[in-house]
Parts: C-alpha cells; structure tokens; sequence
C-alpha cells in the first residue's frame, strides 16, 4: 500500500498554501509534516482527508479499497477530539466503535484501546469531568477503536504529558509495523520508528 | 445500518441526557399559546376559530429553537470531521440526525399539542385530527430545517438566519396543517389536506437529507 500525492496545488481563498507537492508514504511508514504556523500542515492533512478539494494534482492510495475513498480509509484526529461531554467515556468509546468498526470482538477492543491511552480507570466517568489531557487522550482512543490502514493526525501531542506522547508514539509504531502508514503534522521530535520528515517551509523555498 | 442506528441512538441519547433542547422547545411552545389568550381576551368563539393556526404556528417557532444545535454541536467538538469520514454517506448522516431531531422535538412537541389546545378552546372533535396532522407534518419541520441548520452550522448567532431560510420552506406545511385541523374543512377536505400534508413530509424526508449533506460538504472545506 502507498499513499501518492503528485504535484498538489492547494488554495484557501485567495492564498496558494501548497505549490506543486509531490510524496509518497509507503505501507509501514510514517511521514512527519514540520513548518512554522500557517505553513500549510493542517491545509494538507484535510486535503488528504478530502474535505478539501485541491486546485490541482492526485491524491491516491495505491492498493488500498477501491470501492472507498481515501478519507474513509483513514483516521483523522484534528485540533478537537469528537468527545460528547455528557457520555461517558465507555459510550463516547463504543459509539465510535459501532459507527466506524462494525466487526467482531468489538467490548476487547474498546478496553483494549482505552487501556493503551490509560483510560481504563475512568471508563463509567462523564467525559466532561476529564481535563484537557484526558480528552486528547480519549480523542486518540478512536485510533485503536476501529482499524483503518491510514493515519492523518494533525498536532496529536497537544497537551499531552511526556508519558502519554509516548503511548501515542508506542500506537503509531505499532500501526506502522502492522503495516499501516501514518501522516503527522507536529512541532514536537517524536522519536517514531520508519519516519522520514517533510518539511514544507523548505519544500516552500524550493518551490 | 449498524452505523446508521448507532448515530441515532447516539443523538437522541444526548438529547435526553443534555435535556436542554426538548425542555426549551416545549417550555416556549406552551408560552406561546398561553399567551394568546390573554392577549386576544375571553371571546371563546374566536379562540377555537383561530386554534389550529397558533397552535402550528407556535409549534413551528418552538421547533425552530432547537434546529441550529443538529449540526453546530457536531462540528464544534470536531465529530463532523470523523463522521463524514465514517462508512456512511453524508446523506445518511443528516439523515439520521434529522430523524433524532423529529424524535426528540417533533414527537414531544406533538403530544404536547392537544393540551395546548384546552387554552384555545379547540373543538373537541379536533382532537385526534391534531395529533395526527402534527405528527404527520413535523417530519418536514426537521428533515427542512435540517438544510438550514447545515448552511448556517459556521455562522455565529446563526439562528435569526436560519429563521429567514427555513420559515418559507414551512409554509405548504403550514397551510395544511391548519386546513386539515379547521373544523370548517369537512371530512373530504380533511383527508385531502391530510394526504397532502403526509406527501410534504415524504418529499422533505427524501430531499432534505440530499440538500443538507451537499452544505455540509461545502462547509467542511
């Protein structure tokens, strides 16, 4: 599997943010977008995602599920954490497993997702009594809850401490050797096993 | 299908739990109506002469209250984002949404209406006909609103907008709501407009996902 992206042109409003893009992340890889605020990273993850669509240039995922497309094949965690306040963090767990998932051994997967992100100890709690941290990490959970080959996580560690980043680097290299492939817009070194760095101030400069 | 139930039983659980839209949307409904008395005064004939239409007029301003949390809430915390790349189609996510909306607005509010209807002097015989005909026209009310709703999900205060946008939509609801209800109507008249009014809902309910979902997209980028 390969996620291909060929001379992408991407603009918002009046602003060309990308120019003339070109990568390819292969199965078992991850792929690091650095560049200052504004630089394009969040831009290009939702274009990837296909919420937005690029002026010019190909998106696709070689030997992926032709029948789908490829945001349906991905996990997308923005800036928020689709976390309902008023479920618990089970329900909030759950409802994405049976919305996303669909398939078997679905109550071991859950526990087994919120026990990666350490969450197993609050699991009948209110989602709207967890601090910020906690959300993010719940947030994260979703990753696990439901399999999907594709990764597109912009700023995953946002106020997360050091050992919870590291549960997240953890689930990341797991998905890689699993064979998955992952696109990470971050600030932070992350030190994830099979990554390559793109960045795009100097892809900018080149450009 | 298992995803689309789990977006409703989803969406009608946070509306029972957050409580706050249903007891908004019946709380203004019944201030609404018993305001009408008082201010047109104890003249009995013309309070059950005018009954069917503040009633559906009432009940479509309290429906409208709760319409522009079907989207916004979703997109505040991000869950639009997951849904629309979820293994179901947009449509079928407004779909849901509309319905948990007609679910938890519509059907109290159309319970609620006969009660309402003691305060108008609402001829007894219309009873049942009310109940039908609110049950049968709110489906429009959600499944119409929700294409407002979407087009208005960024705007801040958006719910003057949306008001502007969805009322004119309501009005063939409207119209045969109240024609159904009126006692003047006799009994062809009631099926026919009864009939009609079904029709709305049906079409709204095939339409308005479509209309609501190509927003959405728009509004995603």
């Amino acid at each position: 599997m390969q996620l291909i992206a060929e001379d992408l042109v991407i603009d918002r409003g009046s602003r060309r943010i990308i120019d003339g893009l070109s990568f390819a992340v292969k199965a078992g890889e991850a792929l690091v977008l650095t560049g200052a605020n504004g630089i394009g990273k969040t831009t290009l993850l939702r274009t990837l995602a296909g919420f937005i669509r690029p002026f010019r240039g190909v998106i696709r995922l070689d030997g992926g599920d032709d029948e789908l497309t490829l945001g349906e094949q991905s996990h997308v965690v923005g800036h928020t954490n689709a976390v309902k306040s008023s479920l618990s963090v089970a329900e909030n767990a759950g409802f994405w497993n049976t919305y996303l998932d669909s398939g078997e051994d679905s109550p071991s997967r859950i526990a087994a997702s919120l026990r990666h992100f350490g969450l197993e100890d609050l699991s009948d709690f209110p989602a709207a009594y967890l601090s910020a941290g906690q959300k993010r990490r719940l947030g994260l959970a979703r990753l696990l809850v439901a399999r999907r080959p594709v990764w597109l996580l912009d700023e995953p560690t946002a106020s997360l401490d050091t050992a919870s980043s590291e549960r997240l680097v953890a689930a990341v290299n797991d998905h890689t050797s699993s064979g998955g492939l992952a696109v990470i817009a971050t600030h932070l070194p992350l030190g994830l096993e099979r990554a390559r760095t793109l960045d795009l101030a100097a892809q900018r400069m080149a450009a | 299908m298992k995803s689309f139930w789990a977006l409703l039983s989803r969406d009608v659980r946070l509306a029972v739990r957050e409580g706050g839209a249903i007891g908004t949307a019946l709380g203004f409904f019944l201030v609404v109506v018993s305001l009408m008395p008082l201010g047109l005064g104890p003249d009995l004939n013309l309070l059950s002469r005018i009954a069917a239409g503040v009633l559906w007029i009432a009940l479509l301003l309290a429906a409208l209250l709760s319409l522009n949390r079907i989207f916004e809430a979703d997109h505040e915390d991000g869950t639009l984002d997951v849904l629309a790349t979820g293994p179901l189609p947009l449509e079928l996510v407004t779909a849901a949404k509309s319905l948990a909306h007609w679910i938890t607005t519509g059907i109290p509010l159309a319970i609620m209406a006969p009660v309402l209807g003691i305060l108008l002097n609402l001829d007894l015989a219309a009873y049942p006909i009310l109940v039908a005909t609110t049950l049968a026209g709110t489906p429009a009310v959600s499944f119409l609103g929700a294409i407002g709703a979407a087009l208005t999900m960024k705007t801040r205060r958006g719910g003057l907008l949306l008001a502007l946008i969805v009322l004119p939509l309501y009005v063939p609801t409207l119209i045969f709501g109240i024609s159904a209800v009126s006692a003047g109507a006799g009994p062809t008249g009631l099926a026919a407009s009864f009939l009609i009014l079904a029709a709305i809902s049906l079409v709204a309910i095939v339409l308005g996902p479509l209309a609501a979902a190509a927003a959405l997209k728009v509004q995603l980028q």
